[in-house]
């Protein structure tokens, strides 16, 4: 199998494999407990934690560790809503094509009386910092943009919204999940006051991540309970989950360069390939965008057979055809980038491993070439356009 | 747990009567892509029997197979049958499709309604 959804999850590596596996068997002891072996597990936990710091340029007592990138997006903007409401600030800005754990969180607040501000993302799923900086206002607590996008990979200028932001005196959550171990960050340089990542989407487990919040501001607990993360995440913490966590991104910060250099290329290759297919648009930005990430629109299909019939060869991708996700509407950041429907029904991402190699690429190639030629060959859709009696949009 | 039978995958990757009927002399339309379902069935009726059916289908798996298995439900079948082809029909003889993927299944049999009404009208011209 070719798997080409590391979008949505990725293997975990070897060395988080056995840092986790080990401290399962052997350091399974309660960190809030006093005796010796309790409070080994809380020195494997507060290592992770200065380790975890040190690879974002962050501090130690900076970090928050949570059950992933969707429990960190919830509580930074919860914690950036609550305090500004203290202060009679009550207005949001973020982006039309979110993760649902940032919109979602958001139309909660709206029904709250908070009210948001959602920037257009335009063709090329980039925002410009001015856009930012002409949207806040006096009452903003809480400008939230996403470091790179999940469906088709568009990296936003972080450094640049979050110096609009410091200047303003606006807090600057970012969801770094798809970014985080990827590209190189440093929360610092970068202006970035809140910061969420995912385990499992840098080769660690499923089930952890961690909110980066900068000094001095005020976080609201989302869960109640004992006193663990200075109070502010309830629930004893899954030691071995979070060491396997920082082995993992240890070992990808490590080797941001090498991957780029080895990916990029064969990920070009693969964009290139598919361009030759007619009437197909590659979508979102093709150079600010993850090295990893092909995401493409083919005019007269639909994603769900397509990703089936991939399946059936061996490919393992993603679509954000409404069919795949269970509702009627495709994927909201196509939609976001201006795709149609019927156009944004026929999408695929391929989100490739570090391990891809020249073979792989062109086989997918090939086999995505086949699988749209069939799937033309008898869609009603396809045959208008070729007869002429509907206009190709790609 | 795959997605979906065994039955519903068969008629996906092996769809019966998929195709142009040139000689159709009832085609009907139904869906439209901005939902992502679109089927056209192309029927060639003589002496009141469904002698062929082909099908056009823009959409997922299911809406595929629920095409390809209607398809094969009202082929060499009686046209007074073939109109009271259900989509439940449809579904129970692909083994179940999941809750949220019925429409296909009714798509299908509005696809047959419609093909069924075109051929009425062309008789009464």
């Amino acid at each position: 199998m070719i798997y080409a959804d590391n979008a949505a999850t990725t293997p975990m590596s070897e060395a988080a494999i056995n840092t986790m596996t080990t401290l399962i068997r052997e350091t399974y002891g309660n960190p809030s407990s006093l005796y010796e072996f309790g409070q080994k597990a809380k020195e494997v936990l507060e290592q992770a934690r200065e380790d975890t710091a040190a690879l974002i340029g962050a501090d130690a007592k900076e970090i928050i560790f949570t059950s992933g990138g969707s429990e960190a997006d919830n509580q930074a903007i919860i914690s950036a809503a609550k305090a500004g409401a203290l202060k009679g600030k009550k207005h949001i800005i973020s982006s039309k094509f979110e993760h649902h754990a940032v919109l979602h969180t958001l139309k909660k607040l709206e029904n709250e009386g908070f009210e948001v501000t959602l920037l257009d993302v335009h063709e090329n799923g980039i925002i410009d910092p001015s856009e930012v900086e002409a949207a806040i206002r006096e009452d903003t607590c809480l400008v939230t943009i996403m470091y790179a996008n999940n469906e088709i990979g568009t990296i936003q200028d972080i450094k640049g919204i979050g110096a609009v932001c410091r200047a303003k005196g606006v807090i600057f959550h970012t969801d770094a999940v798809q970014a985080i171990g990827h590209l190189k960050i440093n929360v610092v340089e970068e202006n970035i006051d809140m910061l969420s990542a995912s385990a499992h989407k840098f080769h660690g487990p499923k089930g952890v991540g961690f909110l980066y919040a900068r000094k001095g501001i005020r976080l609201a607990n989302l869960i109640e309970g004992g006193a663990q993360e200075k109070g502010k995440r309830a629930g004893t913490e899954n030691v071995p989950g979070i060491a396997a966590m920082v082995t993992a991104l240890k070992e990808e910060v490590a080797n941001i360069d090498k991957n780029t250099a080895h990916i990029l290329p064969i990920r070009n290759k693969i964009i290139e390939g598919l361009k030759e297919i007619p009437h197909s648009a590659l979508n979102g930005d093709e150079e600010r965008r993850l090295p990893s990430n092909v995401n493409f629109c083919f005019e007269g299909i639909e994603g769900e057979s397509l990703l089936l019939l991939l399946d059936d060869k061996g490919i393992a991708a993603s679509s954000g055809s409404a069919c795949t996700s269970g509702s009627l509407d495709p994927s909201h950041v196509l939609l976001a980038i201006g795709r149609v429907h019927d156009v944004a029904h026929g999408s695929l991402r391929l989100s490739l491993g570090e391990d891809v190699t020249e073979e792989e690429a062109d086989y997918i190639i090939k086999a995505v070439k086949e699988v749209v030629e069939y799937l033309r060959g008898f869609s009603p859709v396809w045959r208008d356009l070729v007869a002429g009696k509907t206009q190709f949009i790609l | 747990m795959a997605l979906y039978s065994e039955k519903v995958m068969d008629h996906f990757r092996n769809p019966r009567n998929v195709g142009v009927l040139e000689d159709a002399n009832g085609v009907g339309t139904v869906g439209n892509a901005k939902c992502g379902d679109i089927m056209k069935m192309y029927l060639k009726i003589e002496d009141d029997i469904v002698k062929d059916v082909k099908f056009e289908t823009f959409g997922c798996g299911s809406a595929i197979a629920s095409s390809s298995m209607a398809t094969e439900l009202i082929k060499g079948k009686p046209v007074e049958e073939a109109r009271q082809l259900t989509n439940k029909a449809v579904a129970e003889a692909l083994d179940g499709l999941p809750d949220y993927k019925m429409h296909c299944s009714v798509l299908a049999q509005e696809a047959i309604e419609a093909a069924l009404k075109d051929y009425e009208s062309r008789q009464e011209e």
